[in-house]
């Protein structure tokens, strides 16, 4: 059966078409790197704006705010324009066993492509009802956002009548907006946390003018359903006041992002196992030499706009890599203390600013009035106060400022959260 | 007036299946009924997917005898029809010297079941094997015959082996009474038409009792046994060399770890002793307690995503052997009380009713060859349709993946919904293909596929 294997050699092989992965390839271009690949598994680039119907998206790197759907489009094009060559329905299935390069499977057949550099830009999911252990009957009518945004959206199909969202962060209320399109009712939201967790004002940002009931410190128990019909016909919940039932015919679980690592672990880079993405330095640099990662494979997870933005800053530091080979290896590990769950880029790379000038600390717990502080050995070398305070689910953007501060022969750094 | 059929056999789980296919080498009329929208969606889709050896039936049974061929006659027709079968073996393991001292007597129930190459293995030796298994394993019991197996397609292939023959399939159809006379037996059905039959074969698992009871007899009592396992994600797999059994002590049965044939890692099953035989549902405090073990036998197991959890009931009876029986005055048989070995013994079991009829005159003679069908290979050991090549290069539609987590192409989605059992529902064509069944749990895929693939429900009562 290997007969037919071709084998094809590229600068760049870049795997994920989504905000990141486009936007790098498309920066590659410009900075005049010849081939550059890139492989999306869909049917068509973009990622997960493609089904996102709501506003919001291309703020920071286009300029221009426009819904998921024509982001995803805006993008696509820009990387075509900008000579990438774009390949869809063509899915990176392992890596090639010599050199650095990966086995491909399309309707072209199999193949292996060979690359300088490799980008690994796969992105994340939600995690599933499964996952997250939720015991109960296994009937219809339970849905991942990604799942429903794409039933409703793309392939106009009936999904329920009185839906309840678990998980009450950013893509929580873009799932309400879905709902609220597809003439669900949204019974209530609720989340285990003791807070939303996203800012108060995004549901209006949004535009979702449907209200419901977020309950917090609330989590599902039992899903219920009907043993004729094979449909949800409830929720169990235990919260403050106790536990109760909900009838609801559609449950949606939000959010609780997973890296979509398996590439990344079957090529034995080193994975933070906080996040679940792959460790990478302010370079976007992962353990492997040649190796980069970018996007929400990397944290799980940010807006679309500064994954692009990683993609951008990536394709300077991988343009490097081809004209100068991968540099220095130093890099002093940037630990999440107290109150944090992870760093994102957990590796600092001296002299390398992070991307987009920007750290993303995912809090561990949920805290009111706190502050953030970034020391090094005992020395405190950045102060942040957090206003809002700190909830899981939602990212702490750190500005970089504080890096020129950062002693190269010092030890680790570490950023931590402290209550006032 | 003949009645309608020579032979209805009730229930389409593996064994109704395997007794269908039997009888369709035969020259009797025969129909395959079931409750349920699919051959196999009861007891027989949710087990823990293991070609038993025998080696721990009680020696003497029926079971023990059935087992240990059927373990021959599913080995061989799984190579024949490309259902995915991995020997990878497996090692009970001992954790304290109790269990240590009790794999002396295992080894003997071994032997006196006639399966003689179990081997003892020293805690070095099981740790080099098993290198992640948690601390304190003393020593182990290897019985290199125990393979896993693909569990949904053995049903599948039984079933379109009979209908391909000549046999009639309906789903949808639960037997509400029957209604014996001289020369047939009238049976009555929750939807669709009245049929008649000359013999029934009760095959009805987690009903086998109830069927029974229509024929007047009170033999044995179905006690749904519920098995709730966890699937982890493939990423696991590295992790597990054999299946790891527990040694069955009198504190209880404990739970094993096993991978499957899909490149994923169970956990289970829990044994819950219950009297609702629909209570397919999992528990807060069966995935807990299966959690709290599995951290015991392989903590790294616990760092790895859940992809699926589940449950199953097993058809347990009060007695320690299968119920099979033929009454002749009724032209009934009763196949009962098959137990979580069912999947292996499926087609000895179908033999063995086969004879006992040949006995009582029923003229069933074989009359023509078995031919297995050709299955879609869902196993991950040898080279699935996104792996090759040539497949694609005749046809583009086996390079484009619909189902990225477990690698599912087009073409086979395709070849599903064309095939002689075609899926019912969603779940059957996630059996025949495994689409939509890995860690995304639909979320990048499931919407795509029911909507460019959707499969057409079974009308009850109507033939498949």
């Amino acid at each position: 059966m290997n007969d037919s294997i071709r084998s094809t050699q590229t600068d760049v092989l870049i795997v994920g078409g989504g905000p990141a992965g486009l936007t790098a390839a498309r920066e590659l271009r410009r900075l005049g790197v010849a081939r550059v690949t890139l492989l999306e598994r869909e049917a068509e680039t973009g990622g997960i704006p493609r089904h996102c119907f709501h506003p919001g998206y291309g703020l920071r790197d286009l300029r221009r705010p426009m819904n998921g759907p024509t982001y995803a489009r805006r993008l696509s094009d820009l990387a075509i324009a900008a000579g990438v060559d774009v390949r869809t329905e063509t899915t990176a299935t392992r890596w090639s066993d010599s050199e650095l390069g990966l086995l491909v499977t399309s309707r072209l057949g199999v193949e292996t492509i060979r690359a300088t550099a490799v980008i690994l830009a796969t992105g994340a999911r939600e995690r599933p009802r499964s996952a997250r252990l939720v015991p109960g009957d296994r009937p219809d009518g339970v849905y991942t956002t990604g799942e429903l945004q794409q039933a409703v959206y793309l392939h106009k199909q009936p999904v329920g009548k009185r839906a309840v969202i678990v998980g009450a962060e950013l893509v929580s209320f873009s799932a309400a907006l879905t709902l609220a399109h597809a003439g669900v009712e949204v019974v209530s939201m609720l989340t285990e946390q003791p807070r939303v967790q996203t800012f108060p004002t995004v549901p209006i940002a949004l535009g979702l003018r449907q209200r419901f009931p977020i309950l917090t410190d609330t989590s599902v128990t039992r899903i219920n359903g009907d043993r004729t019909t094979g449909r949800v016909i409830g929720i169990e919940i235990t919260g403050p006041p106790g536990s109760r039932t909900i009838g609801c015919d559609t449950v949606l679980f939000t959010g609780d992002w997973i890296p979509d690592h398996e590439l990344a672990r079957l090529g034995g880079v080193r994975i933070d196992p906080a996040s679940g993405g792959p460790l990478v330095d302010t370079s976007l640099r992962t353990s492997r030499p040649g190796v980069f990662a970018a996007g929400n494979l990397v944290h799980p997870v940010e807006t679309a706009d500064l994954c692009a933005l990683d993609g951008k800053a990536l394709a300077a530091t991988v343009a490097d890599f081809l004209d100068h080979g991968p540099g220095s290896a130093d890099v002093l590990e940037v630990q999440a203390g107290d109150g944090i769950a992870w760093v994102s880029p957990g590796l600092l790379r001296i002299g390398a600013p992070a991307p987009h000038g920007r750290f993303t600390v995912w809090p561990a717990q949920a805290l009111a009035g706190v502050r953030l502080e970034v020391r090094q050995g005992t020395r405190v070398i950045k102060r942040k106060r957090l206003l809002d305070g700190a909830v899981p689910g939602r990212p702490i953007h750190l500005v970089s400022d504080w890096q020129s501060g950062v002693d190269p022969a010092g030890g680790p750094v570490c950023v931590w959260i402290r209550g006032n | 007036m003949d009645p309608d059929y020579d032979l209805v056999v009730v229930g389409a789980g593996v064994v109704g299946a395997a007794l269908a296919r039997e009888f369709s080498l035969t020259g009797l009329r025969t129909l395959l009924v079931d409750a349920g929208d699919d051959v196999g969606c009861a007891t027989s889709k949710a087990n823990t997917a293991i070609l038993h050896t025998g080696f721990d039936a009680k020696p003497g049974t029926l079971e023990s005898t059935l087992v240990s061929r059927g373990y021959r006659l599913l080995a061989d027709y799984a190579a024949a029809a490309g259902i995915a079968v991995e020997p990878i073996g497996a090692l009970l393991v001992a954790w304290d010297a109790d269990q240590l001292a009790a794999l002396d007597g295992i080894d003997t129930k071994a032997k006196k079941n006639g399966y003689l190459e179990t081997r003892a293995v020293g805690a070095s030796e099981l740790r080099e094997l098993e290198p992640d298994l948690g601390h304190g394993a003393v020593g182990a019991l290897a019985v290199p015959g125990e393979s896993i197996i693909d569990p949904w397609s053995p049903p599948i292939a039984f079933a379109t082996e009979a209908v391909r023959n000549g046999v009639t399939l309906q789903l949808r159809r639960r037997l509400t009474s029957v209604e014996a006379s001289d020369a047939r037996t009238l049976l009555s059905f929750e939807t669709g038409p009245n049929l008649t039959t000359r013999w029934l074969i009760n095959a009805a698992g987690l009903g086998s009792d109830l069927v029974d009871e229509m024929f007047g007899h009170r033999r044995f009592h179905i006690t749904p046994r519920r098995g709730q396992l966890i699937v982890f994600d493939k990423l696991a797999r590295p992790l597990v060399n054999h299946i790891l059994l527990p040694v069955p002590t009198a504190m209880g049965k404990g739970v094993l770890i096993a991978p499957t044939v899909f490149g994923n890692v169970m956990l289970g099953p829990t044994a819950e002793d219950l009297t609702d035989r629909r209570a397919t549902e999992t528990t807060a405090e069966g995935l807990a307690t299966l959690l709290e073990k599995g951290r015991r036998l392989m903590p790294k197991l616990l760092d790895e995503e859940v992809t699926a959890t589940y449950s199953g009931l097993r058809a347990a009876t009060e007695h320690d052997d299968y119920q099979i029986s033929v009454d002749e005055k009724q032209r009934y048989v009763c196949v009962g009380g098959i137990r979580s070995t069912g999947l292996t013994a499926s087609l000895a079991i179908a033999e063995h009713v086969r004879s006992l009829l040949a006995e009582v005159g029923v003229d069933c003679e074989l009359i023509r060859e078995s031919k297995p069908p050709a299955m879609p290979n869902l196993g991950d050991q040898t080279p699935r349709p996104y792996q090759d090549a040539t497949r694609i290069k005749s046809d583009p539609e086996y390079g484009r993946i619909a189902c990225h987590c477990e690698r599912v192409t087009r073409g086979e989605l395709r070849d599903a919904l064309v095939s002689t059992l075609a899926p019912t529902s969603v779940d059957g064509l996630r059996r025949r293909t495994r689409a939509m069944n890995g860690r995304c749990q639909g979320f990048f895929c499931a919407a795509n596929i029911q909507v460019e693939y959707p499969v057409v429900q079974a009308s009850p009562g109507g033939n498949s």
